[in-house]
């Protein structure tokens, strides 16, 4: 690895509009009268309840287990009763329901009896991979992928350099921001953990240049910590998507994650600061994941900033905390204005992997129809990934699936930037997400398909099989029969040719 | 707050088609007004009787086509069409020619493929080449700086000549109107004049024709501005520019006595509009990067050939057509290399 950085193709230089939401500290979201918890927060497989209805439950106690490898466990951000396990309204673009588990608090937030280990080196790798998992942590960037995974390099790999990605690209959101610059100390701690369960040699902490207040608290704090000495903070050159993870990758090394691989390939492993800071507070003080820090922003938020919310929070009383002119049930964002996607409903809740509320933005891309496409070239210009946006919409639109794989259309990391750049303002990326679902529906077709005609196949195999063998069994029965046939003939035969025999007898 | 679209990014920049097609009108107003100094104020005339019926032929196949008038009028691709058609016509093309051009362009180049972006090759270069083989006497009678200058035509005897073909002050129009510089070369090469020998005449300037190259010139720069803006990209006129320099100075050094000079060649004809302004239509074009190289060169390339050794006096039109024709070839072998490819 070397301090020269490098970059990646196309990208955007875009107007942060961070400041908005970094004039205040974190501040603390009150305590919501009932919480909702959807079971799947996270990539993978749900959680399991281990709790019935009518449960008291104490804050930070385990209310659902991991099932399943790719799995973790979900615990409760408050004390209070269990009232309802059924489906809910989720947090996800398709606007559908899933099983939550609520409950009402009683406003004591009593914590259950947790405690840390005072030394985590004693622990196992193992152990702490374990403890992670049952922390209930996940990558808090965003995609909510299990973190003890991430921490365990298997046989086959061998992990160079451990990333913290304190990059975050995107417009608006300023929650990753203000954990460095106030809890910059608490990010190390669960660097030294990751260092230690991945026995890695060096970490590099990337934060991008526009965020000098974190740049400086993360390098104080470091420089008061000798373990430390081959962790270094990485300023890298404000452009979206840097904080992406194969093009911070890019960045960082020169290097490009290949295509269907991953980081580890590389033998690097990427985990998002807040995910560090969450791994230190479960591992030194054995408190699990039940809150995160969500920046609630936009041109339409009176009290932008950024707000510790338990898990299971609704975001209607987040956005009424904040005096927004968000009525319930209108749209808003969730996530950042370029990747993220857009929800009505009430009652949302909070999740692991909201990491910003977005009411109302600048230079909101328009309304109307989209003119025909130019064939300008700007997309593919400012593709970060080197893709032809153009000739991948021209094929999504015509529905010619195969040609959008022909032209790599599962590269796309959706970041947003062609649409962003179109003068005839296509929505390119949506029409890339409906080409993908449509392929990923096609395969689950086929595979289907091939396994009712694999099935069918050997039915009747089965079936010619046993034809046979019931034909070779009568052919044997009447081969028999006619032997036996053929010998009384015979023995009469031998009778009547030689009656005189019997009659000398 | 009303979400406009369904899903991300909800944020978009500040480009825009019809932007970017003022940027190019823009861009072309320093050459224009070399034209007019030149060649007089006829460009003017042709220039509104195109946009006129332009944006008439528009409206018309847009509503054949049942297509929503506004946001297709808008772009500005009719006016452009109409534009650099009129640049490249003749100064004093009679009406009818500009209203066949016109029409040609729009209807046949551009809304029978299906309209702004469906059209592969450039509708104003389809439309001169028509023109031009149909009509080949009318095209290739150009005003000559010299004879304008003992004989200067004004606003009203330009609308004259151009509506009527008459002219009010006993000049005859014949009288007026000559051969282009590279159509002249071309002649006398063939008889069996030497490019030296040719340049001495009045007909030529410092490099190029008389007028003609500064009028290139100001090409260059309304082309420099387009970059500098982003409307285009650098690729496609370094490449032609570089292309056509280079055959030319490699056949002007082996044998000088069958072509001008490299510096002759860029600053004649349409050299430096087709480089910045007709190669670059995004919509023909080639749209890779390492494509947009291979395109431009192609049409540089060909641009000479046709001058040389070709039937007309320039090659330009015919040149960005042949490689409209290879654009889909084109950008298919010039793929990019998508991150964490193979090596």
């Amino acid at each position: 690895m070397t301090d020269k950085l490098s970059s990646f193709p196309g990208g955007l230089v875009l107007d942060g509009q961070k400041r908005r939401s970094t004039q205040t500290p974190i501040r603390q979201i009150p305590l919501s009268k009932k919480l909702i918890l959807p079971l799947q927060q996270h990539i993978g497989e749900a959680s399991a309840p281990i709790v019935e209805i009518g449960d008291r439950v104490l804050k930070g106690q385990k209310i659902a287990r991991a099932e399943g490898h790719v799995s973790v466990y979900l615990h409760a951000p408050s004390s209070g009763v269990i009232t309802a396990i059924d489906e809910q309204p989720i947090p996800h673009p398709s606007g559908l329901s899933a099983l939550c588990i609520t409950i009402e608090t009683d406003g004591e937030d009593r914590w259950i009896e947790h405690k840390g280990s005072a030394d985590f080196r004693q622990l196992t790798e193992h152990d702490i991979r374990h403890q992670i998992r049952e922390a209930g942590i996940v990558g808090l960037g965003g995609a909510g992928f299990p973190s003890f995974i991430k921490l365990n390099p298997g046989v086959h790999h061998h992990i160079e350099t451990l990333v913290l990605n304190g990059v975050e690209c995107e417009p608006y959101i300023t929650c990753d921001d203000m954990l460095m610059r106030e809890r910059a100390d608490g990010i190390l701690d669960g660097i030294e953990i990751m260092i230690f369960a991945l026995r890695v040699k060096h970490c590099i902490i990337a934060i991008e240049d526009n965020k000098a207040e974190a740049i400086a608290a993360v390098e104080a704090a470091l420089s008061q910590r000798p373990k430390l000495q081959n962790t270094k903070v990485v300023a890298i050159p404000t452009r979206y998507p840097a904080g992406s993870e194969k093009q911070l990758i890019q960045v960082l090394t020169g290097k490009q994650v290949p295509s269907g691989g991953l980081p580890i390939d590389l033998s690097i492993v990427c985990h998002n600061v807040g995910t560090s800071y969450a791994i230190g507070r479960a591992i030194n003080h054995g408190e699990p994941l039940i809150s995160r820090i969500v920046t609630v922003t936009g041109t339409d938020v009176k009290h932008a900033g950024n707000f510790e919310t338990l898990f299971g929070t609704p975001m209607d009383e987040v956005l009424a905390f904040c005096e927004t002119k968000h009525q319930p049930g209108e749209p808003f964002i969730l996530g950042g204005p370029m990747m993220g996607y857009n929800l009505s409903g009430v009652n949302l809740p909070v999740t692991k992997t909201a990491n910003c509320i977005l009411v109302g933005v600048d230079n909101a891309a328009p309304a109307s129809k989209p003119l025909p496409c130019i064939r300008c070239g700007e997309c593919a210009t400012a593709c970060p990934v080197s893709l032809l946006p153009q000739q991948l919409y021209w094929h999504a639109r015509a529905k010619d699936l195969e040609k959008t794989q022909d032209y790599n259309l599962f590269d796309c990391i959706e970041c947003g930037c062609c649409s962003y750049v179109c003068p005839s303002k296509i929505p390119l990326v949506h029409y890339f997400r409906f080409a993908k679902t449509e392929i990923m529906n096609q395969q689950q077709e086929t595979l289907k398909a091939d396994n009712a005609r694999i099935r069918h196949d050997n039915r009747q195999q089965r079936q010619e099989a046993e034809k046979k063998e019931k034909e070779e069994r009568q052919r044997q029965r009447k081969a028999a029969l006619a032997a036996t046939k053929a010998a009384k003939e015979k023995e009469a035969a031998e009778k009547a040719n030689n009656p005189d025999n019997v009659e000398n007898n | 707050m009303p979400l406009s679209r369904l899903s991300s990014p909800f944020l978009s920049g500040t480009n825009r088609v019809t932007l970017q097609m003022l940027q190019l009108l823009l861009a072309l107003v320093p050459a224009v007004i070399g034209i007019v100094y030149f060649f007089g104020p006829s460009v003017l005339i042709t220039m509104t009787l195109a946009i006129v019926v332009a944006l008439l032929t528009e409206a018309l196949m847009l509503k054949l086509r049942n297509r929503p008038l506004k946001p297709f009028l808008t772009d500005g691709s009719a006016i452009v069409t109409a534009v650099l058609l009129a640049i490249a016509l003749p100064p004093l093309a009679p009406w009818w020619l500009v209203t066949i051009g016109i029409l040609f362009a729009i209807i046949f180049a551009k809304h029978l493929y299906g309209g702004l972006g469906y059209n592969p090759f450039n509708p104003a270069m389809v439309a001169y080449v028509v023109l031009l083989i149909s009509f080949p006497l009318e095209m290739t009678t150009w005003l000559p700086v010299t004879t304008l200058s003992e004989h200067p035509l004004d606003f009203a005897s330009a609308f004259q000549v151009i509506f009527t073909g008459q002219i009010s002050s006993g000049v005859a129009i014949d009288a007026l109107s000559g051969a282009t510089p590279l159509d002249t070369m071309k002649t006398h090469i063939g008889l069996l004049q030497t490019p030296a020998e040719i340049i001495q005449q009045p007909l030529f300037g410092l490099f190029g024709g008389k007028g003609w190259e500064w009028i290139n010139g100001l090409f260059i720069v309304g082309g420099l501005y387009l970059i500098y803006r982003r409307v285009i990209s650098w690729h496609i006129p370094v490449a032609m520019i570089a292309s056509l320099a280079t055959i030319s100075a490699i056949t002007w050094f082996i044998s000088p006595e069958i072509t001008g000079s490299p510096l002759f060649h860029l600053l004649s004809g349409g050299t430096m509009l087709g480089a910045f302004f007709i190669a670059t239509d995004p919509i023909t074009a080639s749209t890779t990067v390492k494509g947009r190289i291979v395109f431009g060169a192609g049409v540089g390339l060909l641009t000479y050939i046709i001058r040389v050794w070709g039937g007309y006096p320039d090659g330009v039109a015919f040149a960005v057509l042949l490689m409209n024709m290879m654009v889909p070839l084109i950008d298919y072998y010039t793929q990019p290399k998508v991150y964490g490819a193979k090596q």
